[in-house]
C-alpha cells in the first residue's frame, strides 16, 4: 500500500525527521491560507499523487507570490498527472502539499528497502539525491552506501555514523543526519513499511537537514496491526476495479488485453494468461478468486471481468483442491444466470470432482464451452474472442 | 526415499481443532499421513479425530515424538507458531497461511538460526499448498489424487500451478518423489536452493522440475546452483510473461520491482544455467517426460 508524500513527511515526523513547513490543501483558497500560514516570500505547490518523477511531469511548482499559489493550486487540482512512472492515463491530483521553499546548499538519497535476497531492510545512501534511485544506480553505482540491519538488533547508531560520514558530512551535520537515519529505520520498522525513501535529504545554506521529499509504501500483509497507516489508503489513487475486488475478497490487476480472465490461485493466472498469450490473445485483467471459489465469490468476478468494456470473452480455469470442480460448477451456473454474461464464455476445470463438474456445466443448457486442458482452453477462448470481433 | 515427509514422519497440527485443521486433518489422515495429535491452547487433554489435543508444542512433542508441524493458525498468529514448534524440537514447520507480515517472516528465519545445525528446523511457507510424498504422506492443503507417486522432485512456489504440472505428469504417466510449494511471499521460509540441495541428495529422484514466477532473485539463484551442484536435470518454468511492471499479481513476493525480476528474464538465466525450459505452461508435463526419457534412470525401483 501506498500513501501520499504529505502522509510520509507527517509519520516521519513523529519518528523525529525534519521536513520542511507545510500544510495539504484540497482547494485554491486553501493552498493560499495555508502559504499565509507558513509565511515566508517563497513556496512549493506540490501535486500529491502516488507517484514519483512529478517534478519533470509539472506536479511541482514553485511561486513567489500568493497569486502564484493560487495560479498553481488552480493549475494542478482536478487535473490528471502523467508522470514516467503512471501508465498514459496518469493519476488525479486532488490533494496539494504547500511547503515554504529552502536555499538547499545540498541534496542526498537515503533509502529503506525490504531487500529480499539478503531477508533483511537494507538502508542504502548516495552522495547525489534527487534522481531517481535506478538513474543513481546507473550513473554512479561506485558511490551508492549500503548498511544491512541485523534484524535481532535493530539499526545501531554507528551504521547510521558510517553512512553520514561516508556521504562527506561535515562533523556538525553528522548528528543530524544520524537523527533523521535512525528515526526512518524506527518508521519503517514499527510501521510496517516495505520502503521508505527520502529523496532528496537536503542541507540548507544555514545548515539544517530536512526530508525535502519522502515516499512510504506498507507491507498490505501487516494492515491489521496499523489501523492508523490503513486509513491513509486513497481509493481515488487505484482502479475503482481493483478495490471492488478487494473488497469481495479478490485479486484483480486490469490489463490491456481483451480475453478476461477468473482462476483460482496467483501462480496459475499468471499461467494461464501466458497461455493465452500463447495462443495469440491477450489477457484483460489478472484475477485470483482464491481458496473457496463461493457462487457469490463467482458472480462478483464475473460482474468486475464484465465491468471492463474491452472485454471480448471470458476464460474461467479452475483447478480445485479444497474446493471441489462441482461447486465450482454450481456456482458458475449461478453466476451466469444472474449476471447475464454477454460475450462467449470457455470453462476449464481439472481436479477433484472433475466429471461432476462438467456434468453440471452441460446439462445447465447455458452457451458454456468447455475445455480439459489448459492450451486447450486458452485455444478455445482466443478462437471465441476472434469470432466475437469479426461479428 | 523422498524428501522431507515421508509415511513414518510423525506429525501434528496446530490450529488442530479449527475448522481449517479439522478439515485438512482428515484429509491428511485420509491420504495416509501419520497424525498423530495436535495443539490448540487452552484445549489440552481433549481429543480430536481420535487424537490427542495439546496446550503447547513442547507437551505434543513430549507425548508423541511429533518431528514435523503443519501451522494452519490465523496470519497474526502464524510466526509465534512457528518459533513454539522450533523452541519444542520441531524438525519441519509446514506453514500454509497466507498474509503473514514480511517482517515477522525475516524475524522467524533470524529465530530459527539461533539452534544448532543439528536440531534446526526447516520451515516450508507461508502462503504455500504445503509438501506431499505422493503414496505416501502429505502436509498440506492439496487434493493428493491429482499426484502419482514416481521419480520426479517438483518444487513451485504457486500451489494450484503445482497442482496443474503434477496433472499434467500423471496424465503421461510421469510420478513424483516430493512436491513441496515453496509459497508466494517475498520472504519464504525455504528456497528453490534449499529444496534443490534436498533433491539433489534423494536416491529416488532423477530430476527436478521447478517452477517460479515474476519478482524477487530465488530462481536466478536457484538455476545458479543448478548450474554449480547438480547432476540431476532441473525442468524449469516462470509464471507471469503478460504481468506489468510494479503490479502485484496476487501473491506478494510476485511483483516485478528490480533488474531479473520478468518471467523473460529468469527463463533466460534458467536456460543459460543448463536448465530446460517448459515453452508453455501446457507443456510442464511434457517437457518433463522428454528430459527423464533422454537421461534413462540407472536405479532399479523396489515396489513398497
Amino acid at each position: 500500500m501506498d500513501i501520499h508524500e504529505y502522509q510520509a513527511k507527517e509519520l516521519l515526523t513523529g519518528f523525529g525527521v525534519r521536513v520542511p513547513k507545510g500544510g495539504v490543501a484540497y482547494s485554491a483558497d486553501q493552498a493560499v491560507y495555508r502559504a499565509a500560514e507558513i509565511g515566508g516570500n517563497g513556496w512549493v505547490v506540490k501535486a500529491q499523487i502516488h507517484s514519483g518523477a512529478r517534478g519533470k511531469a509539472g506536479g511541482i511548482k514553485l511561486c513567489a507570490t500568493d497569486v502564484d499559489v493560487r495560479q498553481a493550486a488552480k493549475e494542478l487540482l482536478g487535473k490528471s498527472l502523467v508522470t514516467t512512472q503512471t501508465g498514459p492515463e496518469g493519476l488525479p491530483v486532488h490533494r496539494l502539499l504547500v511547503e515554504e521553499a529552502l536555499p538547499i546548499a545540498r541534496e542526498l538519497y537515503v533509502g529503506f528497502v525490504l531487500d529480499r535476497k539478503r531477508e533483511r531492510i537494507v538502508v542504502v545512501a548516495h552522495p547525489h539525491g534527487g534522481m531517481e534511485i535506478e538513474e543513481i544506480a546507473q550513473r554512479e553505482p561506485e558511490a551508492i552506501l549500503r548498511e544491512v540491519v541485523e534484524p535481532a538488533v535493530g539499526m545501531q547508531a554507528f551504521q547510521a555514523r558510517e553512512l553520514a560520514f561516508g556521504l562527506g558530512l561535515a562533523p556538525a551535520q553528522v548528528s543530524q543526519v544520524v537523527a533523521i537515519i535512525l528515526g526512518a529505520y524506527r518508521a519503517f520498522r514499527e510501521l510496517d513499511a516495505t520502503m521508505v525513501e527520502i529523496n532528496p535529504l537536503v542541507m540548507t545554506r544555514d545548515g539544517q537537514v530536512l526530508a525535502l521529499d519522502a515516499k512510504m509504501s506498507f507491507d498490505d500483509n501487516a494492515m491489521f496491526r496499523r489501523p492508523n497507516v490503513a486509513e491513509l489508503r486513497d481509493h481515488a489513487q487505484e482502479d475503482p476495479r481493483e478495490a471492488e475486488a478487494a473488497a469481495h475478497g479478490l485479486n484483480y490487476v486490469a490489463l490491456d488485453g481483451d480475453i478476461g480472465c477468473i482462476i483460482n490461485g496467483a501462480g496459475l493466472a499468471m499461467a494461464t494468461m501466458d497461455m493465452i498469450k500463447h495462443a495469440g490473445g491477450e489477457p484483460a485483467n489478472f484475477l485470483d478468486i482464491g481458496g473457496g471459489a463461493s457462487p457469490e465469490r463467482v458472480a462478483a468476478a464475473f460482474r468486475l471481468v464484465l465491468s471492463d468494456k474491452k472485454v471480448r470473452a471470458i476464460l474461467v480455469n479452475v483447478f480445485a483442491g479444497i474446493n471441489r470442480c462441482d461447486w465450482v460448477a454450481q456456482g458458475v451456473v449461478q453466476a451466469v444466470r444472474e449476471v447475464q454474461v454477454p460475450v462467449p464464455l470457455v470453462v476449464r476445470l481439472a481436479g477433484t470432482n472433475v466429471e461432476e463438474g462438467r456434468r453440471i456445466l452441460q446439462e445447465s443448457g447455458l452457451p458454456i464451452l468447455t475445455a480439459d486442458t489448459l492450451s486447450e482452453a486458452a485455444e478455445r477462448v482466443v478462437t471465441a474472442r476472434n469470432a466475437a470481433r469479426a461479428a | 526415499m523422498s524428501i522431507l515427509l515421508d509415511q513414518r514422519t510423525a506429525v501434528i497440527v496446530q490450529g488442530f481443532t479449527g475448522d481449517k485443521g479439522t478439515f485438512h486433518a482428515k484429509e491428511m489422515l485420509a491420504y495416509g499421513t501419520n497424525v498423530v495429535g495436535g495443539v490448540t491452547p487452552g484445549k489440552g487433554g481433549a481429543r480430536h479425530l481420535d487424537r490427542p489435543v495439546f496446550n503447547t508444542v513442547k507437551e505434543a512433542v513430549a507425548a508423541t515424538e511429533a518431528a514435523a508441524s503443519l501451522v494452519l493458525v490465523p496470519a497474526p498468529f502464524c510466526t509465534d507458531a512457528t518459533m513454539e514448534a522450533a523452541d519444542a524440537g520441531i524438525r519441519l514447520v509446514v506453514t500454509i497461511t497466507d498474509g503473514v507480515p514480511a517482517q515477522d517472516m525475516m524475524r522467524v528465519k533470524r529465530y530459527l538460526w539461533r539452534y544448532a545445525k543439528e536440531r534446526r528446523t526447516r520451515l516450508i511457507g507461508p502462503n504455500c499448498a504445503g509438501v506431499i510424498s505422493p503414496g505416501k504422506a502429505m502436509m498440506g492443503i492439496m487434493p493428493g489424487h491429482i499426484y502419482k507417486r514416481g521419480s520426479v522432485g517438483v518444487v513451485t512456489r504457486s500451489g494450484t500451478l503445482g497442482y496443474e504440472a503434477a496433472a499434467q505428469m500423471k496424465a503421461l504417466g510421469v510420478g513424483v518423489t516430493t512436491s513441496v510449494g515453496i509459497g508466494g511471499d517475498p520472504i519464504n521460509g525455504s528456497s528453490f536452493v534449499d529444496m534443490l540441495a534436498l533433491f539433489e541428495e534423494d536416491t529416488e529422484t532423477d530430476a527436478v522440475m521447478m517452477i517460479g514466477e515474476i519478482g524477487g532473485p530465488q530462481e536466478a539463484d536457484g538455476a545458479l546452483f543448478v548450474k554449480e551442484n547438480m547432476t540431476k536435470p532441473v525442468i524449469g518454468y516462470v509464471a507471469g510473461l503478460t504481468a506489468p511492471k510494479g503490479r502485484r499479481m496476487g501473491h506478494a513476493g510476485a511483483i516485478i520491482s528490480a533488474f531479473g525480476d520478468t518471467a523473460a528474464e529468469k527463463a533466460e538465466i534458467m536456460r543459460s544455467a543448463g536448465l530446460v525450459v517448459a515453452p508453455s505452461p501446457a507443456e510442464l508435463g511434457s517437457t518433463v517426460a522428454q528430459a527423464l526419457a533422454r537421461k534413462p534412470s540407472h536405479r532399479v525401483m523396489v515396489p513398497q
